[in-house]
């Protein structure tokens, strides 16, 4: 595999590992250290500071990208492990410069006060509704119970998530 | 936070994870999903010079029933509570994997690390007590079958010896006429149990209790057993009294300790009512019920 190809040094003398990930549609060589958490690799080698370090002890949720389409914690998981992978991350959303359904969904809902926790749960939100169409209220609540917010006692995030839910039905049904 | 550096080797199989496990002289440690123990590398509470990544090891994430159940160890949270075996049959498991974490660090989380980590909070071990499961390991002395009740020697500790890796977790089929529930109590979701309570039960034809198994979440240095209850309950009849008598008979073998989430005659009392409830929960499953 890739991570064991021959490591170099950096300048703090720690081996670094190439590893090849596809960010958003775009694909990436890097050169990062083992302990290089998949967050810090995102914004500080790719500068993508769309995804956020909230808590740093997964706890919050602020850091969730979706890894092979699965909603995870970048805080939690270490930017090797990544190797190979495909990521989104709130950047990835937007195409076109047309807004991605959640991003309409909290926009039109005022899903947000200060928009700290917005990217992660955006993206868990992505995540969920791709397994689930046509969600309850309790199981948006359960499906965002991994991603806090102090702000806005979650009634408008659930009522933005559930907006992009039935604009992607309506898109979906469209199509059919 | 950034953890100390470390070595890092992709494990192509469960060979290779032994050896490089074994090369490590005792500094390696395994990563699977990684929900416990990155955090702990992150507060520096471990420093592995070596971290052995199994997950890319092929069939060590596999669910299979054939006279037992089998879960390789690599199987992730998310994915037990999505198996429609485990979802017909041993809705224990589901009552336990819903209530670990939250929903993101279930889809990274194993169970077999949340066994393998030997943290008394971790919500497996007492299900795992309840159900009679074992847990296979496989080292350079080869591959042996470890009864759960012999896996946990202290917190954060197991009987695996330094090169052994977990493969996987089996489960006895259930009886006819068997059923088993796990309730946790917790201040929120993602938090650690107050207490949790996990129960098996089959009944003979007479609606006895034939074999009783309860496991004890946060109430002693490893997930404990808690033999009296088991005992007050075989070859009885599941009344009131009965039940009752077997909650408190749980409440008493467990050692909880007064931390931020109560002092430990608080916690005392969930077990036993948490005990009784998980008793009510089983015998409605064993009987036909969800």
């Amino acid at each position: 595999m890739a991570v064991q190809t021959a490591p170099t040094t950096t300048s703090r003398g720690q081996r670094t590992l190439k590893i090849h990930v596809t960010v958003n549609g775009a694909p990436h060589d890097v050169d990062v250290e083992a302990r290089t958490l998949l967050v810090h690799f995102l914004r500080e080698n790719l500068g993508m500071t769309g995804t956020h370090i909230g808590c740093d002890t997964t706890n919050c949720g602020a850091c969730t990208v979706l890894v092979n389409g699965r909603a995870v914690k970048s805080c939690t998981m270490f930017a090797v492990q990544a190797d190979q992978a495909t990521i989104t991350t709130v950047e990835g959303l937007e195409k076109d410069g047309k807004l991605h359904a959640i991003q309409d969904g909290f926009h039109q809902e005022h899903g947000l006060q200060c928009g700290f926790c917005t990217p992660g749960m955006m993206m868990t939100a992505v995540a969920f509704l791709s397994t689930n169409n046509k969600p309850t209220e309790l199981q948006i609540r359960e499906a965002i119970s991994g991603n806090l917010c102090r702000c806005t006692g979650y009634v408008n995030i659930v009522k933005s998530i559930d907006h992009a839910a039935r604009t992607m039905r309506e898109t979906a049904e469209g199509k059919a | 936070m950034i953890p100390a550096a470390f070595e890092y080797a992709v494990a192509r199989d469960v060979a290779d994870a032994i050896q490089l496990l074994a090369s490590s002289g005792g500094e390696g440690k395994v990563l699977a999903g990684g929900q416990s123990l990155i955090p702990l590398m992150k507060f520096r509470l471990a420093q592995p010079a070596l971290l052995v990544d199994v997950n890319r090891i092929a069939g060590l994430a596999q669910i299979s029933e054939n006279g037992e159940l089998r879960i390789g160890a690599l199987v992730r949270e998310a994915d037990l509570d999505m198996n429609p075996i485990v979802r017909e049959r041993y809705p224990i498991l589901v009552d336990t994997t819903r209530v670990i974490a939250d929903p993101l660090v279930r889809n990274m989380a194993t169970v077999g690390g949340n066994l393998a980590h030997a943290d008394p909070a971790n919500d497996h071990p007492a299900t795992m007590l309840a159900l009679r499961a074992s847990v296979v390991a496989q080292g350079q002395k080869g591959e042996r079958v470890i009864p759960i009740d012999e896996f946990f020697v202290d917190t954060f500790t197991t009987v695996l010896a330094p090169d052994e890796i977990l493969t996987e977790i089996r489960i006895p089929k259930p009886a006819a006429r068997s059923g088993g529930a796990y309730l946790k109590l917790e201040r929120k979701v993602g938090d650690f149990a107050i207490a949790g309570v996990a129960v098996m039960l089959a009944l003979d034809e007479k609606g006895k209790v034939a074999a009783a198994g309860i496991g004890v979440t946060n109430a002693g240095p490893t997930a404990i057993r808690a033999r009296k209850a088991e005992e007050t309950l075989r070859g009885q009849s599941l009344d009131d009294k009965t039940i009752a008598a077997a909650a408190a008979a749980a409440a008493a073998e467990s050692k909880p300790w007064s931390d931020l989430r109560g002092p430990a005659e608080y916690k005392l009392d969930v077990i036993r009512v948490l005990t009784q409830r998980a008793i009510r929960q089983a015998l409605a499953r064993a009987t036909g019920g969800k």
